[in-house]
């Protein structure tokens, strides 16, 4: 009972945190399909990734070097990946998910999860 | 910064510490009157004054890494290895300052172990980000950790210096660099606190204990802690790797040194689009890859460190 009452009222917040990140990064458009997110000399390109919930990505070490996508909340956390390997995951719940590779910290990325009941109301 | 002082030879100790940042492998640095100055190539100094304790570092071994910058790091690490065995004074021990697999796999320990063992000198370790990327983080600690504390620092003393074996590659947060952590900081302060002022210290990691090149992570978050704990000794070097090239910096009574890498290079701070495998024209290769030899002379402040390339 009181878990679907704080499940609403962080869906709200959740959906205007979206609504405020989509404001803030126009060019991030939201994806509906499934994405992937490329690892290339250090960085995670794109940094930010907007997309609903249901959504599965997938991130592809493209560097000569190892990398882990390791989500700051402890959501989710790859295996270490070597060149060409790939590691995803599904975002079911909607929300503003940091990651950074935890072998080299100063690589960071941002998913951002719109809640597709939350995106209608507001439509 | 230290001021900038005439060492006696008309050279400003910045002058000197220019050179020592950049002049590459195959001089040798030692100590006159305080002041580090240069003997020459290895070839004539080594034969100088084999007194002291000498010991040797090597650094970023990355076996198992076989991209075009070095498809043969396994090859160039024998080669190190045969260059120690040559050495005219035989040192005393290795400091390994990590990353001695690419990949924390069983196989490439056992490569590691046993190309390194050929050396026949015993060992101290510490890791590399390289060396814990399995999934229990139990590879390195099981095989080099006996006797350590946390994630494998440690402390030992040989010839009346102190050394001491610093992890910063564990635990590390979200947009920050190396970090220490609280305990190990504990432990430092505690480990130090008995030791007189005038012992020499040796401190090693791989991390850079001093800002490198914070954008791309060269750098120790809480390194500051630490080197506060160390200002008040005479003496204090601190070795480090993971940058895949030779800096040096002389602050007050800390001399701070990276090594190369027996794998391959990387770039210099800044200036390629990531800090990732430097691939060189290949007959470069061996150039930019090697060791380096450590001596201490007992009244001396500095310890003369030697950068060794594979292949002058």
């Amino acid at each position: 009972m009181t878990t679907t009452v704080k499940n609403i009222w962080v869906a709200i917040a959740l959906a205007a945190a979206v609504l405020a990140a989509a404001a803030a990064f126009p060019a991030a458009a939201v994806q509906t399909a499934d994405t992937e997110v490329r690892i290339d000399n250090f960085a995670f390109a794109p940094q930010r990734t907007a997309v609903k919930a249901g959504t599965t990505v997938t991130w592809i070490n493209e560097d000569d070097t190892p990398h882990t996508v390791v989500s700051s909340g402890k959501f989710f956390k790859s295996k270490a990946l070597d060149t060409e390997d790939k590691f995803s995951f599904t975002f079911t719940t909607a929300g503003t998910y940091e990651y950074f590779c935890s072998l080299h910290p100063h690589m960071t990325g941002t998913i951002v999860v719109e809640a597709a009941t939350g995106s209608k109301a507001t439509q | 910064m230290a001021s900038d002082l005439d060492d006696g030879h008309g050279v400003s100790r910045r002058k000197i510490l220019e050179c020592m940042t950049w002049a590459g492998t195959g001089v040798l640095w030692t100590i006159a009157g305080g002041m580090p100055r240069s003997m020459g190539i290895i070839g004539e100094a080594t034969a100088a004054e084999p007194s002291g304790l000498t010991f040797l570092q090597i650094s970023d071994s990355h076996v198992g890494f076989d991209k075009p910058a070095n498809p043969n790091a396994i090859g160039t690490l024998e080669e190190a290895v045969h260059k120690i065995n040559a050495l005219p004074v035989k040192p005393s021990f290795i400091i390994h300052t990590g990353d001695i697999t690419h990949l924390s796999k069983v196989s490439e320990f056992d490569d590691a172990d046993r190309i390194i063992a050929q050396a026949r000198l015993d060992v101290h370790y510490v890791p590399g980000e390289h060396d814990v990327l399995d999934e229990d983080v139990k590879l390195y600690r099981n095989r080099y950790g006996r006797g350590t504390n946390g994630a494998g620092w440690y402390s030992f003393d040989a010839n009346g210096v102190h050394f001491v074996g610093l992890v910063n590659v564990v635990d590390l947060k979200a947009g920050g660099l190396g970090n220490l952590g609280n305990e190990q900081l504990e432990w430092l302060e505690d480990d130090l606190k008995s030791r007189t002022s005038s012992t020499p210290i040796v401190v090693f990691a791989h991390i850079p204990l001093w800002s490198v090149y914070p954008a791309w992570g060269w750098g120790t978050e809480d390194a500051a802690r630490a080197l506060d704990y160390l200002k008040r000794f005479g003496s204090v070097t601190v070795l480090n790797g993971h940058i895949h090239q030779i800096m040096q910096k002389v602050e007050g009574n800390v001399t701070f040194h990276t090594a190369l890498s027996t794998a391959f290079p990387q770039p210099a701070p800044g200036t390629a689009p990531s800090p990732g495998p430097m691939k060189v024209a290949d007959d470069k290769l061996r150039s930019v890859l090697g060791v380096t030899d450590v001596t201490f002379r007992r009244g001396q402040q500095r310890l003369a460190i030697i950068d060794q390339p594979l292949q002058r």
